[in-house]
């Protein structure tokens, strides 16, 4: 297959084809991880702006690792410290983006859609990052890859979802990557955390909604817990997060409920005794530390199949 | 465009030139335990197995044996617009202070065996890296020159040589297409 996109915004009209593109890429850049000099040259002479409008520390140095290996040169702008504080718009920061040449702008920002108003800016590939409660391709990508590590083909395999979906890009993403690779997903959380029109039964094809964790675990061939945003609590969706932690966190007895080894994930940062008991987040089921890993090599691939679209050719 | 279609090598050329060249590479470092043969994907690496049996077989000694993909070393990458796949490579032994044999198919301008040269020290400091091809085609644009070589081929610029082979195409052939000058 011959990858054409010139930007990742977001997964949900991706093929089957692309996603296995990507993640055969990523056997290949796993490899070059493990080697003595882990750094392959595809990207030289290439300038990659990572512009982080949002807190995050792991996606950041994920794809900071992630270019570097590839030999590219790695600039960052960060709200804070930056002129965005001083209230530069993003349109502003657009331009400056452009005027500094960078040949491939990995953005997160608080706002939906905000990459693709950069995207239509600027002659530079854009790789979405995070956008607001919207979409986080590369998260959606490193957790099918590591979801097939551990199981397989996916084809037939039922993944639970627990958590804030709402507000979660996570959990788009990943419905948008499992989904076309074969798998079914069950979300789990509370009612009041889940799309109004999920809830009443307006779902995805290959995604079902079961209120009670302990159902949806029944048999499960794996679980992600998405991470809960203790703001949320202020907000009266939740009564408390000990209630949350009682009824939708994920303990030792109920993960014992999904088939025998199936694994347990999470897109970090965790908030142990919230959504995870401590024992479950770095127990023999949690791949939670492959999932880290196998992140810097998503990217990786990313970035590599990006450098072929033609704005990134010389001349 | 005309096409003139010859056979340079058969299925028995095939087998005699991996053959003679097992016994080359044993005869030039003579310590077995330093030679490690590692393929260029795709083709080479066949060809690599083929030429580790082969020392199997006349040495009844065991070398360890690899694959390297050499797409994120290639010098086109931002030149062809698009990402070729990228396989695996897989060398899990250390080529530190080994002798490395190179494989591949054809040896043409150089620059895949330029890259892969590239890519082999990213796992380590071989003793010395040496170059085994089937066939020699001639056009370099590096120096770069073979060690070991199955069939010398003159040809045009513009010729398209193909290896064949029985794990991966279902027959063992070297075959040269000559494109011929569209007359006006």
């Amino acid at each position: 297959m011959k990858w054409s996109r010139r930007h990742v915004l977001d997964t949900d009209d991706w093929s089957r084809e692309e996603i296995e593109a990507v993640l055969e890429t990523t056997g290949a850049m796993v490899e070059i991880l493990q080697r003595p000099v882990r750094r392959a040259p595809p990207l030289r002479g290439k300038t990659v702006i990572l512009f982080f409008a949002e807190a995050s520390t792991r996606t950041r140095v994920s794809f900071e690792l992630a270019a570097k290996a590839l030999s590219a040169d790695v600039t960052n702008i960060t709200a804070s410290g930056s002129s965005v504080e001083k209230g530069e718009t993003l349109y502003d920061t657009v331009r400056t983006l452009q005027a500094l040449g960078g040949d491939i702008v990995v953005m997160r920002h608080a706002s939906s859609g905000a990459p693709y108003f950069v995207a239509e800016r600027t002659d530079a590939a854009v790789i979405n990052a995070g956008d607001g409660w919207h979409a986080h391709p590369t998260q959606g990508l490193l957790d099918a890859y590591t979801l097939r590590g551990a199981l397989g083909d996916l084809g037939g395999k039922r993944i639970v979802i627990v958590g804030d979906v709402v507000h979660s890009r996570v959990a788009r993403s990943d419905i948008n990557t499992l989904a076309p690779l074969g798998a079914t997903i069950t979300l789990s959380g509370p009612p009041t955390l889940m799309p109004t029109a999920w809830r009443r039964g307006a779902l995805p094809p290959c995604v079902t909604y079961e209120p009670d964790l302990d159902n949806a675990l029944e048999g499960a061939d794996g679980v992600i817990a998405l991470r809960l945003q203790k703001e949320r609590q202020e907000t009266g969706l939740l009564p408390s997060l000990r209630e949350y932690s009682h009824v939708w966190g994920l303990t030792e007895a109920r993960v014992a409920r999904m088939r025998p080894n199936a694994p347990v994930m999470h897109p970090g940062p965790m908030n142990e005794g919230v959504e995870i008991e401590s024992s479950v987040a770095h127990g023999p089921r949690s791949l939670v530390e492959k999932q880290v890993t196998n992140g810097v090599a998503v990217r990786m691939a990313l970035l590599y199949l990006l450098v072929g679209t033609p704005s990134l050719e010389a001349g | 465009m005309a096409q003139a279609r010859a056979i340079l090598l058969g299925a028995d050329d095939v087998r005699r030139a991996i053959s003679r060249i097992a016994h080359e590479i044993v005869e030039r470092d003579h310590d077995l335990s330093a030679i490690a043969i590692v393929g260029i994907r795709s083709r080479g690496d066949v060809l690599a197995a083929r030429l580790r049996d082969a020392i199997h077989q006349h040495e009844n000694a065991a070398v360890p044996l690899g694959s390297l993909d050499i797409t994120l070393y290639r010098d086109d990458l931002t030149r062809i617009g698009y990402a070729p796949v990228v396989h695996e490579s897989a060398l899990d032994f250390s080529v530190d202070d080994r002798v490395v044999v190179l494989v591949d198919d054809v040896l043409f301008t150089g620059r895949t065996i330029r890259a892969a040269m590239d890519a082999l020290v990213d796992y380590g400091r071989p003793r010395a890296i040496r170059l085994a091809v089937l066939v020699d085609r001639g056009h370099r644009e590096l120096p770069i020159r073979a060690d070991f070589v199955g069939k010398n081929v003159p040809t045009k610029p513009t010729d398209d040589v193909r290896v064949h082979l029985v794990e991966v195409d279902g027959r063992d052939e070297v075959e040269l297409i000559a494109k011929a000058a569209v007359t006006v």
